[in-house]
């Protein structure tokens, strides 16, 4: 079963700051739809009011794409919504064993089994029983990033958040993350929201696509759109030219 | 399950492992780094060392004791100095001084242990909780933290015998009820960086209730820095009992508790200088050893120093 996400009107205020306005997006179940924008933008707190980790002053955040699905903030809407976060060395426990770590979710649902899940969470990942046992100081970036992945699959949830999944990584291990996160993906028919700077990461992952800048939603296009540059907005003109890299007779321009 | 090792080096290798087999391998091998970081502390070890052996003359102070600790011989045993048959000599009522300190070693500990046992949960939890829940509740608690803190320990603990009356249960009660804030602002100073944390984040977002999330995720992480804590604390914990116990507040005669031994010793101090000495070197001993053991712990389980 699948399902997708829709948001509209969020509106996300911390004291006088306004992170996120007005922002909507539909999310059909199955699609993956990526977030860009630079350093700022509220693209990480718009996925962090979706996972109920940043204050919602306004809008509407709800499942689609079946009957009786559950509000935000609900257990069951917990189990269908999952995260992975930006930084392996920051999600993980420092005092909890792998086991432990993915035990947890377990746990808090009251889902039994536990040996075999976590078992079977390791090997989708693609960490044998070797790793079960570790802290994570004994794991490498990606692998601590693998272990945060499986934490979040290991509740058989619906729709994924992914919250720059590979930025903290090394260029050889960002694809191995990304190859996996995708092979997730086609297995499980999960839903991704994927939020990153990197134009060359979602356009690889995404279908969809949003550019956030100063907390509003600039332009919404297709992945196709985008390798083909036909952009509207002068913004995600800037933003394409600064993924290119840098070249030398660009910078006249900026 | 893995099939345990049998000689040393083999054992040393499994518990090293860099991949544990079940839960126990991983946590005893996390367990005896942190011993192997503590025993490279020579003080600290010596601390431990101390440590230990109070707690051996505790439980042994049956066997160990030459003389009864509160019956002496007034005629022909008053005030000797240090010799072969006494070695920290005899007291005015012709009582064994060493003997005495062997006993006041299980009062020391029971001080030692029941404010440790009182006063670090009660400051971990209320800290704890403060940190995480923040907003009124933070103000409330953090206030209340701040009403005890402002109080000098002794003079609290005073007034608290002064109410309850003297006697050793109600002197620990007091140093508990004063010694329990200072824990209560470690723990929230470490909560308050956890908490933003992402492996927070994380269980939180799979619906962990904030008891949950308090109890399994943040408490762990603050036990090791109130631990080193209330080590230091010891000594400070052991010279308010025996300050206590010397204003006649504490433990009552004829219950041999160092601070009354000393101050029983002061009337003498000029011309029988053993009676005081003794005791007050035992306090001072067994001080510094807690205070050496509470670095050690602090260098062994800090959790930003060693990985």
């Amino acid at each position: 079963m699948k399902a997708g996400l829709s948001i509209e009107g969020l509106r996300v205020v911390f004291d006088d700051f306004v992170a996120v306005d007005d922002v909507s997006i539909r999310v059909e179940p199955g699609q993956s739809f990526g977030i860009v924008g630079e350093s700022g933008s509220g693209k990480s707190t718009l996925l962090r009011a979706v996972g109920g980790l940043a204050p919602k002053s306004a809008g509407v955040i709800s499942l689609i794409g079946a009957p009786d699905l559950p509000e935000p903030g609900s257990r069951a809407f917990r189990r269908r919504v999952q995260m992975v976060f930006q930084d392996p060395y920051g999600s993980l426990h420092p005092r909890q064993t792998v086991d432990r770590i993915l035990a947890e979710p377990l746990a808090i649902h009251g889902i039994g089994d536990a040996d075999r899940r976590i078992q079977q969470a390791l090997d989708e990942v693609g960490l044998g029983t070797g790793f079960r046992f570790r802290y994570p100081h004994q794991l490498s970036g990606g692998q601590r990033q693998r272990v945060a992945i499986a934490r979040a699959l290991i509740l058989e949830p619906q729709i994924l958040l992914l919250d720059e999944p590979t930025s903290a990584l090394d260029a050889s291990v960002q694809a191995e993350v990304l190859n996996l996160l995708e092979d997730m993906r086609r297995r499980h028919g999960l839903t991704f929201v994927m939020v990153s700077h990197d134009l060359a990461v979602v356009t690889y992952l995404c279908d969809q696509l949003m550019v956030m800048q100063r907390g509003r939603s600039v332009e919404k296009l297709s992945a196709d759109d985008l390798a083909q540059s036909r952009v509207a907005e002068p913004y995600t003109q800037r933003l394409m030219t600064a993924s290119i890299g840098f070249r030398r007779d660009r910078t006249e321009t900026f | 399950m893995t099939v345990a090792p049998a000689s040393a080096e083999t054992w040393r290798e499994w518990l090293m492992s860099d991949r544990p087999q079940s839960r126990r391998q991983a946590s005893l091998g996390r367990a005896y780094g942190a011993w192997r970081a503590f025993a490279r502390n020579r003080l600290a070890m010596a601390g431990l060392g101390i440590v230990l052996a109070l707690l051996l003359m505790a439980l042994f102070a049956d066997q160990l004791a030459p003389y009864s600790p509160t019956v002496g011989d007034l005629r022909t045993t008053r005030l000797l100095p240090p010799s072969a048959a006494h070695w920290f000599g005899t007291d005015d009522q012709g009582r064994d001084i060493l003997s005495r300190i062997i006993y006041g070693s299980r009062i020391t500990l029971f001080v030692v242990v029941l404010v440790a046992v009182l006063a670090a949960p009660i400051g971990l939890a209320v800290g704890t909780i403060a940190g995480y829940a923040g907003g009124l509740v933070d103000a409330a608690l953090m206030r209340i933290t701040d009403i005890f803190l402002a109080f000098p320990r002794l003079i609290l603990a005073l007034a608290f015998v002064a109410a309850l009356g003297p006697g050793i249960e109600n002197a620990v009660i007091a140093i508990a009820i004063t010694s329990w804030p200072p824990y209560a602002r470690i723990a929230r100073a470490e909560t308050l960086t956890i908490r933003q944390a992402d492996y927070i984040a994380a269980v939180k977002l799979m619906g962990a209730s904030p008891g949950r999330i308090v109890l399994r995720h943040i408490m762990p992480l603050c036990v090791s820095s109130v631990i080193v804590r209330v080590t230091l604390d010891m000594a400070g914990i052991i010279l308010t009992a025996a300050g206590l116990g010397f204003l006649g507040l504490g433990a009552q005669p004829p219950s041999p508790e160092w601070g009354a031994m000393i101050a029983n010793g002061r009337l003498y101090v000029l011309d029988q200088w053993w009676v005081a000495a003794a005791p007050g070197a035992a306090i001072f001993v067994v001080s510094l050893a807690f205070n050496l053991l509470g670095d050690g712990l602090r260098d062994a389980l800090d959790p930003k120093g060693v990985k």
